[in-house]
C-alpha cells in the first residue's frame, strides 16, 4: 500500500457538501450556454496561441480558433510538413520554436498540447510571461514540480486549467452534481474503469508508447478514470494491490488495475485497459456505491438508484432514475468529436473573461491525479502482498471424472480423429 | 415526397445515447448477412440510397451488392469519407506523418514529401487529397456513387482549422474523378454554409442534425432553423430522433415541416422499424406539402 503523502493543500474528499434542502433534479438550461461573443463580439479578444499539433493538439486548435471571443494567434509544432500545409491553407502564423513564439507574439493565453515530459517546462515559461495556461493530460510527469507550477500559476493569479475533459461530460458533471446533493448518503465504493481499441499491436512509434515521455496506459488512459474519481469524491489516502500488465507495449503497461483507501473507510476501484478491441472507442464508466444506493455513468447515460427517496431532492425518485447526454448537454458553439472538448476550452476563456482562476480542472486539481498516477507506479514496483489458497487442490486425476476433463476430452479426441483418422 | 436514405450508425455501433444500446447493435450486426437483410428490407420498402461510412466491413456489403446486379438495380451509395477511428487510431500508433504516409500509396512521390523539410504547395495537396479518396472510394468500384460526403470530423476539423481551400479540392476531386456531387456532414452547418459560400461552392449538399430539441446542432436550434429557410443549400436531416430522445412521430412531423428538406437519413433495423418510419414520413411529408 501506498500513501499520498502531499497533505499541504486542501482536501477535497471525504468533505461532504451539505444537502441542499429544496434541491431538485433541474435540467439547467440550455440555451445559455453560447460564449457571450457568439450574440455579441467582445471589444477585445483573447489572444491565444497553441503548442504542439498532435491529435489533440489539432483538434483544440480547430476548436479554439472558431471561439468568438478568442483570436488564435499562432501555433508552434516541430513537424516542418504540417506547419508548412498550415502556414499555406489557414491564417495562422507558425513558428518552429515555442521560446521565439512567446518573445515575439503578444498574447493572454496558451495551449499547450505537446508530449507530457514537455509539459512542465513549457508551462513554466508562459507563466513567467504572465500567460494564463490549459495543458493537456496527464499535467506533469513529476508530481512535485506540478505542485510548483500550481502554486506558481496560485501566486501569479494566472487562469490555469488541464485537459481532463471527463469532467465535462455532462453524465459524469451531473453524477456530481447529484453527489453533492448528498443522493447517495455516506459513500462506500467507488469504481472507475477506462477501455478502448489504442494499442493492439506490438509496436507503435510515438511517445505515447515510451515510458520515459509519459506514454502507456497508466498515463493515457487510467488518468483519465483516477481524475475521474478524483473529480467525484476526491483523492485517495492510499493506493494498494497495483497491476500493471503489459499486453502488447514493450516499454509499457497496457492495462491497470488498483484499489484506492480513504480516510474515511470509503474504498475504490480502478481498471484501464487501452488494449481492449472490442470498444469501438474509449469507453469510460464510474459506478458509486453509498448507504442510500448507486450512481453509475458512462458518457451517454446516468442511472440512479435511491432507496430512501425522502433523502434527495425532488425530481430524484426511489428506485431507478435514468438521465441521458441528449437532455443533460448543454449546447456548444462549435463541435468537434464531443460537447466535452469545447465545454473545456470554453470554459476556461469564461474563467479568462471573469478574472477567476478556480476553474472545474485546475493545475491543483491535476496534480493530485498526477500523486495517485505516481503512487500507483511506486505500488506497482513495491513487493506484492499475496496470499495463497492454502494447500494446493489434488491434481485431476488422469481417468474419466473431473470437470475440465469432460469438457476436454471430447475436443481432444476430434483432434485425435482429424489428425490419425481413427479414433475408436 | 422526401427521399429517404438508410444510414449506417446503427450497423456498427454507434449510439448517441447509449452504449448498451450501441453493444446489442453491435452484437446483432456482427455477421454481415444480417446487414444485408436489414438493407433487403428497406430496399423492398422503396428505400434506394445506402449512406455508409468507409468502414472496411461496408466493402463486404458492395461486394454483395456487385454480385446481384438484378438485385440491387437502382441501389445508390452515398460513402463518407474517411472512417475516421481508423485515422485516429493510425495516428496514436504511427504519429500524423506515418499515419498520413499508411495511407498511400507505397513507394509514392506525396509519400516521399511528407514529413520533409520543404514547403508544400498546393498542387502536392491537392495530389495528396486526391490519393486520400481514391483509397477511400476503392470499395466502391462498379458500383453508383452519385453523391460522395466528407465525414463530419473531417469538415468540422477542416472548418475549425479554416481550410477552406480543402473543402475546394475535395469537391473538384469527386467531381472529376467520380462524376458524383460533393457533400458535406457537419454538426456546425450555419458555419460551414458561411465558409462553402466564401470559397465558391454553390448549393452545397449539407447533412447535419435536425431535430428538435437542438441536440448537436451547433449554432442552435433557430439559427438552423432560418439556414434552412433562407440560405441556397441542399439539406440533409440526419439524427432526426436525436438517438431516440424524440419519439418518433413527432421528431418527423418536426423535420417535415421544415421547407427545403428533401433528404432524410434514419438508421432503422428491424422491418418494423424501416417500415414505420417510412410511413411516418411519407404521411408527414404528405401533410407539409
Amino acid at each position: 500500500m501506498i500513501c499520498l503523502t502531499d497533505r499541504s493543500h486542501p482536501d477535497e474528499l471525504g468533505t461532504p457538501v451539505p444537502p441542499l434542502v429544496s434541491g431538485r433534479w433541474p435540467v439547467e438550461s440550455r440555451t445559455s450556454k453560447f460564449p457571450s461573443g457568439i450574440q455579441q463580439k467582445e471589444l477585445s479578444m483573447i489572444r491565444v496561441a497553441l503548442m504542439g499539433l498532435g491529435k489533440m493538439g489539432l483538434s483544440h486548435c480547430a476548436i479554439i480558433n472558431t471561439h468568438p471571443d478568442v483570436e488564435l494567434v499562432a501555433v508552434c509544432d516541430t513537424s516542418d510538413y504540417l506547419l508548412s500545409v498550415l502556414g499555406r491553407h489557414t491564417r495562422l502564423k507558425t513558428y518552429r520554436d515555442c521560446h521565439r513564439m512567446l518573445q515575439s507574439e503578444t498574447l493572454d493565453a496558451v495551449v499547450i498540447a505537446t508530449p507530457s515530459r514537455l509539459h512542465a517546462n513549457m508551462v513554466r515559461d508562459a507563466l513567467m510571461a504572465g500567460l494564463h495556461v490549459f495543458c493537456e493530460k496527464p499535467f506533469c510527469l513529476d508530481a512535485e514540480e506540478g505542485l510548483q507550477l500550481a502554486e506558481l500559476a496560485e501566486q501569479r493569479k494566472r487562469v490555469n486549467q488541464v485537459g481532463y475533459h471527463h469532467r465535462f461530460i455532462a453524465t459524469f458533471h451531473e453524477a456530481k452534481r447529484l453527489l453533492e446533493f448528498n443522493v447517495l448518503g455516506k459513500l462506500h465504493h467507488i469504481r472507475a474503469e477506462a477501455h478502448g481499441p489504442v494499442v493492439l499491436k506490438p509496436k507503435g512509434i510515438t511517445w505515447r508508447t515510451h515510458k520515459q515521455e509519459g506514454g502507456g496506459c497508466l498515463y493515457d488512459y487510467a488518468s483519465h478514470a483516477i481524475d475521474l474519481v478524483n473529480y467525484l469524491v476526491g483523492r485517495p489516502h492510499s493506493v494498494g494491490g497495483t497491476i500493471m500488465n503489459r499486453l502488447y507495449s514493450g516499454d509499457v503497461e497496457d492495462e491497470v488495475y488498483a484499489n484506492f483507501f480513504y480516510e474515511n473507510g470509503m474504498t475504490g476501484q480502478i481498471a484501464a485497459n487501452w488494449s481492449d478491441e472490442s470498444e469501438r472507442k474509449m469507453l469510460t464508466k464510474v459506478t458509486i456505491w453509498g448507504a442510500n444506493g448507486k450512481i453509475s455513468a458512462d458518457r451517454q447515460d446516468l442511472h440512479v438508484y435511491v432507496r430512501d427517496d425522502s433523502l434527495v431532492p425532488e425530481g430524484v425518485n426511489r428506485g431507478w432514475n435514468a438521465r441521458y447526454t441528449t437532455d443533460l448537454t448543454d449546447p456548444v458553439w462549435f463541435y468537434l468529436r464531443g460537447e466535452e472538448y469545447s465545454a473545456q476550452l470554453n470554459h476556461f476563456i469564461e474563467a479568462i473573461k471573469s478574472g477567476r482562476c478556480d476553474t472545474r480542472s485546475t493545475f491543483r486539481s491535476a496534480v493530485e491525479t498526477d500523486m495517485v498516477v505516481s503512487a500507483l507506479a511506486r505500488d506497482n514496483e513495491a513487493i506484492r502482498t499475496e496470499t495463497d489458497l492454502g494447500h494446493a487442490p489434488a491434481e485431476e486425476p488422469q481417468g474419466e471424472t473431473g470437470l475440465w476433463s469432460a469438457v476436454l476430452r471430447p475436443k481432444q479426441r476430434d483432434a485425435s480423429s482429424r489428425s490419425n483418422g481413427a479414433y475408436l | 415526397m422526401k427521399q429517404i436514405i438508410l444510414g449506417d450508425n446503427q450497423f456498427f455501433g454507434i449510439n448517441h445515447m447509449s452504449e448498451e444500446k450501441a453493444r446489442a447493435q453491435a452484437i446483432k450486426f456482427q455477421d454481415i448477412s444480417a446487414i444485408i437483410e436489414a438493407i433487403d428490407i428497406a430496399y423492398d420498402e422503396g428505400i434506394r440510397v445506402f449512406m455508409c461510412t468507409t468502414h472496411e466491413r461496408v466493402s463486404d456489403i458492395c461486394d454483395h451488392v456487385r454480385a446481384n446486379p438484378e438485385r440491387y438495380k437502382d441501389f445508390v451509395f452515398y460513402p463518407c469519407m474517411p472512417y475516421a477511428h481508423k485515422y485516429a487510431n493510425a495516428v496514436t500508433e504511427k504519429g500524423m506523418v506515418g499515419a498520413l504516409r499508411s495511407f498511400l500509396p507505397e513507394e509514392n512521390m506525396i509519400s516521399a514529401l511528407i514529413g520533409g523539410a520543404m514547403s508544400v504547395a498546393r498542387k502536392d495537396i491537392e495530389r495528396l487529397g486526391g490519393l486520400l479518396i481514391d483509397a477511400e472510394m476503392k470499395m466502391f468500384r462498379g458500383l453508383q456513387t452519385p453523391v460522395i460526403f466528407l465525414q463530419n470530423v473531417v469538415t468540422d476539423l477542416l472548418l475549425g482549422l479554416g481550410m477552406k481551400d480543402a473543402f475546394v479540392i475535395f469537391s473538384e476531386h469527386v467531381k472529376r474523378r467520380y462524376g458524383a456531387e460533393p457533400g458535406f456532414i457537419t454538426m456546425n452547418a450555419p458555419l460551414l454554409l458561411d465558409a462553402l459560400e466564401e470559397c465558391g461552392i454553390d448549393n452545397p449538399i449539407v447533412c447535419s442534425n435536425v431535430n428538435k430539441i437542438g441536440f448537436r446542432m451547433c449554432g442552435g436550434l433557430e439559427r438552423y432553423e432560418a439556414i434552412i429557410a433562407t440560405r441556397r443549400f441542399r439539406p440533409i436531416a440526419m439524427s432526426v430522433l436525436a438517438s431516440g430522445a424524440i419519439p418518433a412521430d413527432e421528431a418527423i412531423a418536426y423535420v417535415c415541416r421544415q421547407p427545403k428538406i428533401e433528404s432524410i437519413v434514419f438508421g432503422a433495423s428491424s422491418r418494423q422499424n424501416i417500415r414505420q418510419t417510412k410511413q411516418l414520413i411519407d404521411r408527414h411529408a404528405a401533410q407539409a406539402a
